[in-house]
Formats: structure tokens, sequence, C-alpha cells
């Protein structure tokens, strides 16, 4: 039997609501995945220790605020620093497209904007693994 | 590695298991929402105080119609998560009804053999799948909340049988008091047992009397230690382990044996139609197992 995808759901920084990450939590666990979700307000920090500890495949990343351009990247370097390799990050929330290019130059393999659909989502993990 | 039965985790726990030993297990169980996690983030932070490193495995429900989960008790206990010395794993049921999954028991081990103090194994709490977190604690602590029409729930055989201690948590709700006193009730009532298992009243989220039930659980392994008890205990865990992994394996080797004839489906539909019994059934598949293998 395939072992499940475990993917971590994490909202850094300060966003007031986690109704997006919620949904996509939900449609991730529908098509068979491990979701670990830490709630709001996460530091770049606590997500990659999370993400180390849960052993995850996938981090997906959710934010609204806007400070996506400096915490993106930190969650990033942060998982190179502690030598992890073999993980898929990609990001979702509100995210100009003009910054799209910037945040895949540092790391983030994928943006997925405000419409996308959930199956879109699950499609691209399921393509994209690293391990 | 251990949840996907790889052969080479089980082949590292069997050369590293003699090292295992020194860590104390509990198990925390309850009704869904009744603060399991919260209250195990509260605990994690009395014993890491008393500079004890922990280990907590929060298991979750896995759908069984998708096989996914929604792994969140981790949401409870974010101050934990920069702690070098606690580490938090989060565990999908996989498939077994007891509410812990098969891997559980690796982890533990695991996590023993790494130098942890305590384990803390956090689980689903869905009635009387309680009863398998037995197989794998120390000492057994149930959360229970005021009024959840937990009076009749608690006298169900397997729920009152064995926790050693009771934790009434959200303890600022109308209904603790006498949640506790229906609690202390049926144990007046039910066998004795050695050890009266004590009924705390606590409030996870406001922080109260947590020390009140870490003294409790140490109170509990001391008496165990003591007694010798804690011996005891742990050998029929092993007994139920041992036979737990070979009843596993025995499974899968019946489910091997019939996809390969697409036996089991076949003799449902016997089933089905009446052209077969369900034993006879049973002594057809029983018979084409080798389980000879020694």
């Amino acid at each position: 039997m395939d072992r499940p995808i475990r993917v971590l759901v994490a909202k850094p920084g300060l966003d007031g609501h986690d109704r997006g990450a919620k949904v996509i939590a939900r449609a991730l666990r529908d098509a068979g995945m491990e979701v670990i979700y830490t709630g709001l307000r996460q530091t770049p920090e606590q997500i990659v220790q999370t993400a180390i500890q849960e052993d995850v495949d996938v981090v997906a990343l959710s934010i609204l605020s806007g400070a996506h351009n400096h915490l993106f990247p930190k969650v990033v370097n942060l998982l190179r620093e502690e030598g992890v390799d073999d993980v898929l990050v990609i990001g979702g929330g509100v995210i100009p497209e003009e910054d799209i290019p910037g945040l895949k130059e540092a790391g983030i393999e994928e943006i997925f904007t405000p419409g996308t659909s959930t199956k879109d989502v699950v499609e691209y993990i399921k393509n994209h693994l690293k391990r | 590695m251990l949840e996907n039965n790889d052969e080479e985790a089980i082949s590292i726990i069997k050369e590293l298991y003699r090292y295992s030993g020194n860590a104390y297990v509990i198990g925390i169980t309850g009704a869904p929402g009744s603060g399991k996690s919260t209250l195990t983030d509260k605990l994690a932070k009395e014993f890491r105080k008393k500079g004890k490193k922990i280990g907590i495995l929060a298991v979750d429900p896995t759908s069984p119609f998708t096989g996914g989960a929604i792994l969140g008790d981790r949401i409870r206990m974010n101050d934990l998560t920069l702690d070098k010395d606690i580490f938090i794993r989060s565990m999908g049921t996989r498939g077994s009804l007891g509410g812990i999954s098969k891997a559980t028991w690796g982890a533990v081990k695991v996590l023993d053999i790494f130098g942890m103090d305590y384990i803390f194994i956090e689980t689903v709490g869905v009635g009387q799948s309680e009863v398998d977190i037995v197989k794998l604690a120390d000492t057994v602590l149930m959360v229970m909340v005021p009024n959840l029409g937990d009076d009749i729930q608690a006298i169900k055989a397997g729920i009152m049988e064995i926790a050693d201690i009771f934790a009434i948590n959200k303890c600022d709700l109308e209904g603790a008091d006498r949640t506790k006193l229906e609690i202390e009730m049926n144990l007046d009532l039910s066998e004795k047992k050695d050890y009266r298992p004590p009924v705390v009243k606590v409030s996870a989220s406001r922080n109260e009397n947590i020390e009140e039930l870490v003294e409790k659980l140490i109170e509990h392994r001391t008496y165990l230690e003591r007694t010798n008890k804690l011996q005891e205990r742990r050998k029929k865990n092993a007994k139920l382990e041992i036979l737990s992994l070979a009843e596993e394996e025995f499974i899968s080797l019946i489910m091997n044996k019939s996809l390969e004839e697409n036996l089991l489906d076949n003799l449902a539909e016997n089933v089905l139609s009446k052209e077969m019994d369900p034993y006879t059934a049973k002594d057809r598949i029983m018979s084409l197992i080798d389980y000879r293998r020694g």
C-alpha cells in the first residue's frame, strides 16, 4: 500500500483567518493525504521544526497579509540550512502576479492564487513530489 | 519509516531494542473535544520544568474512505515546537480500529531509545476504542468534561476499568462537581482495584490545577514501581504486542493469498448467495495459508 503523502499546511505571519488554508487542508485529506495543520501565527522557525519532526513531503504556505516576499523565502532558506532537500514547498493566498517569479526563484516551486481549483493543487502535489 | 512498515526500520529497532526501557509511557484518552491536546501541552510544560525530555505521539483518525487525515493536535501545542527536548509526531490511525495505529508501537520504542524520559500518547476518543491504548501505556489518563452525557458512558465496560487517573477538564463549567461525584460513585460500585483512580478537576486552557494532576501521575508511577506492578503490566503489554504483530502478519498473508486468486471476493459471493456459510469460507482460507513457517 502506497504510503500517504504528508503535507504541512502552515500560516506564517499575522493573518487574521485561515478559511482558505482549511479548505485546502480538507481537499488534501479527501484526496487521501495526511495533513498537519498548525494554526495561525506561525514563525518560519516553527514551520521548519514542525516539517522536520513530522517528516512531511510538502510544505504548503498560506498567507493573506502581504508578507509573503519576506516570509516564504525565509522558510525555504531555513529548510536548506537544516539540510532538508526532499520537501516540496508551495504557497498560496493573496499574492500578486508580479511577485510570483521572485518567489519561484527563491525556491517556492509553485504559487496558487485565489480561484485555483483544489483539484489542481492536489494534482500538482502528486506530480511534483521530491521523494 | 515505521509507519510504512519499512523492513529497514524494523531491523534498526531489532538492533537497538535492548537500549529501550527507560521511558515512561502515559496514555491520554477521552472524548473528542475534551481538551486532550491542550492538556498534553500543559503537562509537557510541567514535566519540562523538571528537566525531563518529552516525546508526544498525537493520533488522529484516518478517513476509512479516502485514507486521508487532518492531524490537528499540534495546534494546541505550538509553544512546544521550538523546545529541543520535546519531539511531537502526529499520526493517523491508518486503518486500526483500536484508535492507535500499529506504527505507534514502534514509534514509542524509537522515542524511548532516543532518550525520552516521558512519552505521551494522545489518542482519538471514539468510545470503546480507548481500550487499545492500555496495550502501550504504563499509566492511562482519561480526560472527561462535565455534562457530556458521560454518566452512562462511564459505566460501559472498558471505560472505567482502563483509567488509572481521571481528569475532569474544563472544570470551570457548570456540572464539574457533579461529574466528579458520578465518577467517584461509579468507582465505589465497581470491583475494588488495588489502586483507586484519583479524580482531579483541572482546566487546561486556564492552566489550573495542572500541578496536582502531575503529582497524581508521578504517584501512580511510584506505586507501580514500588509494588513491581509496572513489570507485570509491561509483561502483559509485551504479550499483547507480540500477538498483535502476529495477527497483523497473518491477516497480511491472507490478503496476499486472496489477491492471487480473487479468493476473498469469490468466497464472499458464495456466502452472500448462501452457497456457503461463513465458517466454511473461513476453513477454505485457513487450508490455503501455509502458516507453518517456523
